[in-house]
């Protein structure tokens, strides 16, 4: 319990972690995922690592449709982009893995702000439809530019490598994940802190007053395509590391529309609920997975329902959140902590 | 430079009672319905200009000419500020707010996920210097600017006496402190014109009074020029300098308060024809 956190500089007033008790939180999550990787088994650094992927891609969904309100079905078409050019760029032009993955973010960058442009005149379920058009035209363009992509045929990349050890196994991925995961969302927790950040939550409250204020608004919304495709373009571009290979269906509109429901779930206009959407959304389907395996010895037949079970629970999950918790999973984190904060006298 | 005010409220280069707006000749019309019909008007630096008129007059239309949100059919609006002629039909909403024209919105049109300190900051926007890369950085320039600017709109949550909501999502604030707010976010941006369209609507009278006061104090204090639009007579009688009458998108009256009363067509318009009551 606490009487009260008086700031004496305006510099402890805006810090992030304002309290001893926030900073003492954040050293335990920062120590948590130290020691993780030493401690888990094969099957439990895959889903860290894919959520770690999900996530970044997660928050680059969430700058454009969260805190800018644009939103976006274009996002599985926005990781293509990035996961061919690292894997183009590494097997073709046989460029280290770590180095195609700025120009991987730079080319989605590019990508995502050309296909931001119809964002001037078209807004909310508007511009959904033409990032739509989006999605179709880059994953037309993947499956018929045979001789760049490779066609409906799976691009096999290099194995990453770095001093001669592989560094898409589990745990050495683990690292790289972690760094880059850890930059984004500092990236993007200090860029809603900014002018440019604070300009964009302008944009998607109240466009208008936004501009007469200043904020010169489609090039404020260009930008939120670019910095968003950025990061989701880093998602895919990782995706093609640490997989090997890169499909094409792997990023069809199905995964824009997954990521929705992560940023959804999670929280829309929070960095920290687009990584708990993700430890939602990648945990959900694995341990139903494992459920339904267990009970398969039980209940006969059960392991061919999984799909389905999978599919319906998603399905409800969404719904739910949308009726009880439209602000997600970061603000029922936000509720919990406030509860305690003020425990015992919780009025 | 010559500056009529070096108070950091006001970015006007003008003297007090130097020309700095003037609407020449405005025709708007939105398909066969005409909302302003050859408006031509004066702003002189550090008047309180109130525009009145009944409901339809134009008064909003003519506004957002001046803010560009609305592209007049024909006419020029003139602005005069750092020695320079600006053509404000030419100019986009943004690049207007870069000459110091601030306003505030008939309906409230705060952005109401964000903290008043956020609304106040983006007010700053104009102001501002960080870019992609300083920002998602924050540790250095950024964070630099974001406290030199904090200090300077503590000045104004001073002069508004809100400093108990500073940290209050300013969607959850009560009607009359989102007006005030609003104000803020206007003089946040260093007005050299300061632009209120019903800064008083739908408020009690303890919250007229101190909304007119903040006015008078940005005004006299500040030497900041303001137009304003409001229908409470006795607030324009009383704090205006100028009053200017708009009637069906015409400019029926312009002068003090005390000729304005006095006008026939204005009475008229106010009032209706005096034989139309009698017949």
């Amino acid at each position: 319990m606490e009487s009260g956190i008086f700031h004496t500089t305006y510099e402890s007033d805006m810090a992030l972690r304002r309290t001893p008790l926030m900073r003492l939180r954040l050293i335990l999550v920062i120590a948590a995922a130290l020691i993780f990787p030493f401690l888990a088994n094969g099957y439990q650094l895959t889903l860290a690592n894919q959520i770690g992927i999900t996530a970044i891609g997660a928050i680059g969904l969430n700058i454009l449709t969260g805190f800018t309100g644009q939103i976006s079905l274009g996002q599985g078409a926005f990781m293509a982009v990035g996961a061919y050019s690292s894997g183009l760029l590494a097997a073709r032009l046989g460029m280290p893995w770590w180095l195609t993955l700025p120009f991987s973010c730079i080319i989605t960058a590019v990508v995502g702000a050309i296909f931001g442009i119809p964002s001037l005149r078209l807004k909310g379920l508007y511009l959904a439809i033409a990032t739509l058009a989006a999605q179709q035209i880059i994953e037309w363009l993947i499956t018929h530019w045979t001789v760049l992509t490779g066609g409906v045929e799976a691009l096999v990349v290099p194995t990453p490598t770095l001093f001669g050890i592989r560094m898409n196994d589990d745990f050495n991925f683990y690292w790289i994940m972690l760094l880059l995961l850890s930059a984004t969302t500092l990236f993007a927790v200090n860029l809603f802190r900014t002018k440019i950040g604070r300009a964009f939550i302008a944009i998607r409250d109240q466009d208008i007053a936004a501009e007469v204020m200043g904020v010169n608004t489609f090039q404020y919304k260009l930008l939120a395509f670019a910095t968003s495709s950025f990061f989701v373009g880093l998602s895919g571009a990782l995706v093609a590391q640490y997989r090997n290979i890169v499909n094409y269906e792997r990023f069809t509109i199905e995964t824009s529309i997954l990521y929705l429901a992560v940023i959804i779930i999670g929280g829309l206009g929070s960095v920290s609920g687009s990584i708990y959407g993700s430890v939602f959304m990648v945990l959900l389907p694995a341990i139903l997975t494992n459920l339904g395996r267990a009970l398969g010895g039980v209940i006969p037949g059960m392991s061919r329902l999984i799909p389905f079970i999978q599919q319906g629970v998603f399905g409800i999950t969404i719904i739910l959140f949308l009726i009880f918790e439209p602000e997600g999973l970061a603000k029922i984190w936000r509720d919990i902590k406030d509860y305690f904060r003020l425990w015992p006298f919780s009025y | 430079m010559p500056r009529g005010f070096t108070h950091v409220l006001n970015s006007s280069t003008l003297q007090p009672g130097e020309l700095q707006l003037k609407v020449d000749n405005l025709h708007l019309s939105f398909g066969g319905v005409q909302a302003l019909r050859g408006v031509s008007l004066e702003v002189r630096q550090s008047e309180i200009a109130a525009i009145i008129g009944p409901n339809g007059a134009g008064k909003t239309s003519l506004l957002n000419c001046i803010s560009g949100l609305y592209r007049p059919q024909n006419g020029r609006i003139h602005f005069y500020n750092n020695n320079q002629e600006y053509e404000l039909t030419r100019l986009k909403p943004y690049q207007i707010a870069r000459l110091g024209i601030a306003r505030s919105f008939q309906n409230i049109e705060l952005f109401k996920h964000m903290t008043v300190l956020d609304n106040l900051m983006l007010g700053r926007h104009v102001h501002l210097k960080a870019n992609i890369f300083t920002g998602g950085l924050y540790w250095g320039p950024a964070q630099r600017e974001e406290i030199d600017n904090r200090r300077f709109l503590e000045d104004i949550i001073d002069l508004l006496e809100i400093e108990a909501i500073r940290k209050k999502p300013v969607g959850t604030l009560a009607y009359g402190l989102q007006k005030r707010v609003e104000l803020g976010r206007a003089l946040a941006l260093q007005p050299s014109l300061l632009i209120l369209d019903e800064p008083m609507a739908g408020m009690n009278a303890e919250e007229k009074e101190d909304m007119a006061r903040f006015i008078l104090d940005v005004n006299e204090e500040h030497g900041v020029t303001v137009i304003i639009i409001e229908h409470d007579m006795g607030v324009v009688m009383d704090i205006s300098d100028h009053v200017i009458v708009l009637d069906f998108g015409a400019k029926i009256g312009d002068g003090t308060p005390d000729e304005v009363q006095r006008n026939p067509d204005v009475i008229r318009a106010y009032l209706g024809e005096e034989h139309n009551i009698l017949q």
